[in-house]
Order: structure tokens, then C-alpha cells, then sequence
């Protein structure tokens, strides 16, 4: 294997490690707390909201923009890291 | 003509002004500005256009009400259509931005080595695309007739030649700028009303904190603890629990996210940006500017559904007030007496309810019934109508570089030149709009559901073979067309057997059908399962046939790198 395909390599593997954490946070948030284990969190209370009723209808979208911003700084670093910046 | 009547005509006609202005200005000179605007779209632009392109008439007109009736349920659309845009940022946007074409099909076409991909990419997209168009037209049609008293079928001419005029002149490049117009539109026209309502009923002028925030009254009750109460003491479930099975609630969101990541129109948009990271980052701008809208949705639902059981619940029919009357002549709310009190019965139970609500109602009326001023009023017939044309209009994009690129150029008549496929992807826009105008003009009483719908086909269809296309590297044409065809075929089989009941007896034998649910899965969520057997069939296949050529799994490996995108374009 040539060395820019090591490279290209060892970049995938990276890149896989912070989609499968972040998209375990996904499934987390939207069909663990919102779905799954919604009776659970509804007894504990927010202000107003009921948790697990609040996740589906708010936390839920405020923490997918988090993860795809948290996505994009990562993937920055991990360009700049292995020489694939664009700029 | 009242005061409402002139706001509305005055900001209708200053925002299709605006929308003219920018198509004149930004004309598509080649068939890489026409399909993909040349390439150069900054991420900030290409977020508020995604946004406008994703939030149509359903999600600006219906959503809050659907909520508004479902609670908890209407959990699934929230989270289901802003959920397929981490999908789309993390598995999708990136790696089809370096690949560098000008279509969804074009991808399957080169990376499945085949026409048959190609062309079966093409029907699918056709199917998702001209089912969805449909029903925005429609809105269009219907918010005219609404605000300015028009025939529908006048409002569905007029947008059409709006449409038309920017969509076949400026192609992409003219969508683009259209559509961050219209988002800011769009946006400010829903904003505007919930954040008065919010501040009357709670005192609260930010809608996403205001309906988990106490009631301005002094009392110290919880507005949601109050609609909870109020929704029990006429018969319906509580507010904030739900009526939907788990499972089909799993189902639904699911179908809804994977949906969303593999509709054309929306993966066109990342095709759009300079580089790879400008295509992660609009992501997750786009998902920002439409997390605007969709968390205030909510509030907007509960606020609504307050201040309609209050205003009416009990109340002397004699005594509405004049939203009441006004709306009652469009036949979105109807009263009958039945128990000839002279009062408004509102409860859950069919036989003595005496109230029927279109859902529409909550987010057209909701400036009305809070009593807000006319210029509010008026905006929202702007905003509405919006939505529905930014998301027709890159509906019809998507059907016409289909035709004109993918049919025509790739697989019919290879030695076309530039400028010949240029005129062919304005007239498959022209054909595409006037088509798209006699379905909303003659609507199959279909269309309604098959909106929904088209998510389940999506998701059958589009995203198995994209990820796999991506993610395995090894992944060859038989299998991925293979798992397309079942996917996509599954669909419609139970789509046409559960929603439209068509080997049972027609339409009415849908309801009873119910407990022969697969899994207990309805149509609307089906599009989860017939996915997963698309992965399946796709991989079994794909063990059984020869693996794809050395070429094509180089290009796998060079997508998943982001050096020179901008490169990649060109040829």
C-alpha cells in the first residue's frame, strides 16, 4: 500500500470513529429519550415541559444542530491534520 | 376591500415583485449554472435556500396544526424532519459534493457502472419528485383563493407562471437566490404572529421558552399543565402524551429521517458549494435556519389550541367573534347544533360534538383568533406562499436535469451539445411546470396522502443505494439496482394495499385493514422496513455477483477524501 493510501486510510478510520459516536448521540436523543424511554423522563419536570416531552418537540432539534456543528469542527481539524484542507 | 384584504395584496405583490427581480438578474448562461448554479454558492446562501427548498406548503400551512391535534404524536414529523439532516450532513452532503456531478442519478449512474442504475435512479426520482410537486401547487392555489378571494384554480395559474419565468430562466442559479428571498420571507411571516401570541399569553416574546413558561394571568398555572386539563376535561388524551403505538411512532420518525437525507431536490442543493467543507457546513446551517421554524412550531400548536378551546368551548354560537364567521364560509370550522342549546359543544366524542376544525385553521386563523393586526395577518398569505413555491420550484429542477440531463444527454442522445441540452432542460421545466399545474388545477384525490408518502419512497429507494455506494466499498450494480427495484416496488405494494385499500374493495376498506399492519407499522412508516430489506436484498445480491471494477472502487476511495472538489466539477 502506497503511503498516500495509508494516509487516506488511516483518515476514513477517523472519520468512521466520529460518526458512529456521534451518531450514537443521535439515536440518543431523538428515539431514546423521545421515544423509548419518553414515560420514564416525563416524570421529571422542566418549568413547564415534562422531559420526555420536551426532547421531541425541542431538545431533540437543538441537539441535531450541535452534532452536525460539532461534525464540521471535527472534520476541519481532521483535514488540516492530514494535509487535506482545501484553502 | 378591508384592511386585512389590502396588507395582503400589497405584501404578496411586493414579494413576487422581489422574487422577478432576482430571476432577471441571475440568468443561467450554461447547463452547470442551470443545474448546480455554477458551483459557487456560498454556505450561508445554500443553507437558507436548503431551508426554503425543504419547508413547503405543509410545513409552513399544516404542520403546527397537525401538532396542534396531536400532541405528542405530532412528535414524528418534529423530530423526522429535522433528524435526516444529521444523516445528511454526517453520511450523504459531504461525499456527494466531492463526487462533483449535477445529479442524485448521474451518482448512481457513474458508481453503479450501469444505464440500468441510471434510469431506475431517474424513475424513482420522477415518482418521489412529481408526487410532492403536486400537492405545492395545490397550497399555492388554496392560499390564493383564501387571502384574495380568487378562483383556486387562478392562484394555481398565477404560480405557475411565476414559477415558470424564474425556474425555466435562471435554472438553478435563479432557484438559489429566489429561495433565500423566500426564506427570509417565509421566516419572518411565521415569526411575527407567535412571537405576539407568545407574549400575550405568557408574557414570554420567546415562543420556544412561552408555551413551557406559566400564564400571564397571575394564576402561576403552567400553560401546558392548563391545555393537559382542559384536552382531558372534553374527552381528548392528554396534550403531552401520545395515542400512536411505540413502534409505529419508531417506524414513522425513522421513515421521515431517512426520507428527508434521500430526497433529490435536497441532496441537489450540497452539488452547489465550492469545497467539501462548505458542503458539511451548510448542513448544519440549513438545519439551523430550519430549526427556526420547526421548534417554534410547537408553540404555535399549543398556543393555537388554547386559545381556540377557550374562545369557543361552551360559548353562545351568537357570540363568536368575526374570525369565527368568516372562516366558517370557507368551511375550514363548521357548527351544528345538535343539541340545540345555541352553544358550542366542543368534545372528543363524535356523536355530541358539535365542532369540526381543519388543522390548517391553527397556523392561518391563529393571527385572527388572537386578535393581532391586520399587517400580521397579511404576511401570512406571503410566507405561505413562500414555502410553497421556493420547494415546487426545486421539485421542478430536480425533474428536468432528470429528463434533459440523465434521460437525453446520458442515455438518449450522448452527442447533444451544451447549448442543445441547455434549451432541453428549459423545456423539460416548462413541460415539468405545466404538468405539475394540471395536477393542482385537477388534483387526484390522492396527492394529499401520497405527499406524505413520498418519504417512504425515498427512503426505499435513494438512501440504501447512496450509503452503500459510499460506505462499501465492494458494493456492485446488481445488487444496488436490485435492492432499488424491491425496495421501491415493496413500497408501493403496501402503500397501495393499506393506504388505498385497492386489492381490498377501494378506499373504504382501508380503516379495517388496520390490524393486518405488518409488524403493526402503518403506510406512513412503512418506508423504514422496505429500507432495511433494500440493505438486504442489496448485500445478498451483491455476494452472489462479481465485484464492482477496480475504476469504480477508485472513485469510492477518492470521494471520501476532500481534496479538490473544485476540480472535480469541471469535467
Amino acid at each position: 500500500m502506497s503511503e498516500k493510501q495509508k494516509k487516506a486510510t488511516a483518515y476514513w478510520k477517523e472519520n468512521l470513529r466520529y460518526l458512529v459516536i456521534l451518531l450514537f448521540i443521535w439515536f440518543l436523543v431523538s428515539y431514546g429519550a423521545g421515544i423509548l424511554f419518553k414515560d420514564e423522563l416525563n416524570t421529571i419536570r422542566l418549568g413547564g415541559f415534562k422531559l420526555g416531552f420536551w426532547f421531541v418537540q425541542q431538545g431533540a432539534i437543538y441537539v441535531f444542530v450541535i452534532l452536525i456543528f460539532v461534525y464540521v469542527r471535527l472534520m476541519n481539524k481532521l483535514d488540516k491534520k492530514y494535509g487535506y484542507n482545501e484553502d | 376591500m378591508s384592511d386585512v384584504q389590502i396588507w395582503t395584496y400589497i405584501l404578496v405583490a411586493l414579494s413576487f415583485g422581489l422574487y422577478i427581480g432576482i430571476a432577471i438578474w441571475s440568468r443561467a448562461g450554461s447547463t452547470k449554472e442551470f443545474y448546480v448554479a455554477g458551483g459557487g454558492v456560498s454556505p450561508l446562501a445554500n443553507g437558507m435556500a436548503t431551508a426554503a427548498d425543504w419547508m413547503s406548503a405543509a410545513s409552513f400551512i399544516s404542520m403546527a396544526g397537525i401538532i396542534s391535534f396531536a400532541g405528542y404524536d405530532g412528535a414524528v414529523y418534529l423530530m423526522g424532519w429535522t433528524g435526516g439532516y444529521v444523516l445528511l450532513a454526517l453520511l450523504l452532503a459531504p461525499y456527494l459534493r466531492k463526487f462533483g456531478k449535477f445529479t442524485v442519478p448521474d451518482f448512481i449512474g457513474e458508481r453503479y457502472y450501469s444505464k440500468t442504475a441510471r434510469v431506475v435512479a431517474v424513475i424513482c426520482a420522477l415518482i418521489v419528485s412529481f408526487t410532492y410537486v403536486a400537492g405545492q401547487m395545490r397550497g399555492v392555489g388554496i392560499v390564493f383563493s383564501r387571502y384574495l378571494e380568487v378562483d383556486i384554480n387562478t392562484g394555481v395559474v398565477i404560480g405557475m407562471i411565476i414559477v415558470l419565468f424564474y425556474a425555466v430562466l435562471g435554472g438553478m442559479k435563479g432557484i438559489t437566490y429566489t429561495q433565500v428571498a423566500q426564506y427570509c420571507v417565509l421566516i419572518f411571516a411565521f415569526m411575527v404572529p407567535a412571537i405576539f401570541i407568545s407574549i400575550q399569553m405568557t408574557g414570554n416574546p420567546v415562543p420556544q421558552l412561552g408555551f413551557g413558561d406559566t400564564l400571564s394571568d397571575g394564576s402561576g398555572t403552567y400553560l401546558l399543565d392548563k391545555l393537559d386539563g382542559l384536552s382531558e376535561e372534553l374527552g381528548f388524551a392528554a396534550y403531552t402524551d401520545g395515542s400512536k403505538s411505540t413502534i409505529d411512532v419508531f417506524a414513522i420518525t425513522l421513515a421521515l429521517m431517512v426520507g428527508t437525507a434521500g430526497l433529490p431536490h435536497v441532496i441537489v442543493r450540497f452539488f452547489t458549494v465550492k469545497r467539501v467543507r462548505d458542503a458539511r457546513k451548510s448542513a448544519g446551517l440549513a438545519l439551523l435556519f430550519i430549526a427556526i421554524l420547526y421548534t417554534t412550531a410547537p408553540a404555535v400548536a399549543v398556543f393555537a389550541r388554547t386559545n381556540l378551546i377557550e374562545t369557543v368551548s361552551g360559548k353562545e354560537y351568537d357570540n363568536m367573534p368575526e374570525w369565527f364567521h368568516r372562516w366558517e364560509k370557507t368551511g375550514l370550522i363548521g357548527h351544528e347544533d345538535k343539541n340545540g342549546d345555541g352553544k358550542i359543544q366542543y368534545v372528543a366524542s363524535p356523536e355530541i360534538n358539535e365542532l369540526t376544525v381543519d388543522r390548517d385553521i391553527m397556523v392561518l386563523a391563529n393571527p385572527e383568533i388572537a386578535d393581532l393586526p391586520a399587517w400580521v395577518i397579511g404576511l401570512i398569505a406571503a410566507g405561505g406562499l413562500a414555502a410553497a413555491l421556493s420547494t415546487a420550484a426545486g421539485l421542478l429542477l430536480v425533474i428536468s436535469s432528470s429528463v434533459s440531463h440523465d434521460l437525453i444527454k446520458n442515455v438518449l442522445k450522448p452527442d447533444l451539445s451544451e447549448k442543445g441540452e441547455l434549451w432541453a432542460a428549459r423545456l423539460s421545466a416548462a413541460v415539468a411546470v405545466v404538468v405539475a399545474g394540471y395536477f393542482g388545477i385537477n388534483p387526484p384525490g390522492f396527492v394529499a396522502a401520497v405527499v406524505a408518502l413520498a418519504f417512504g419512497l425515498a427512503a426505499a429507494s435513494f438512501f440504501p443505494a447512496i450509503i452503500l455506494g459510499i460506505f462499501y466499498k465492494k458494493m456492485n450494480s446488481k445488487g444496488a439496482i436490485s435492492g432499488m427495484v424491491v425496495g421501491l416496488c415493496l413500497m408501493l405494494f403496501y402503500m397501495l394495499k393499506f393506504k388505498f385499500g385497492i386489492f381490498d374493495g377501494g378506499k373504504d376498506a382501508v380503516s379495517g385493514l388496520q390490524e393486518n399492519w405488518w409488524f403493526g407499522v402503518s403506510p406512513e412508516g412503512f418506508g423504514s422496513i422496505a429500507m432495511l430489506v433494500n440493505f438486504i436484498v442489496a448485500i445478498v445480491v451483491n455476494m452472489f455477483t462479481p465485484e464492482p471494477p477496480e475504476a469504480v472502487q477508485e472513485i469510492v476511495e477518492n470521494i471520501r477524501v476532500p481534496n479538490q472538489a473544485g476540480q472535480a466539477i469541471e469535467h
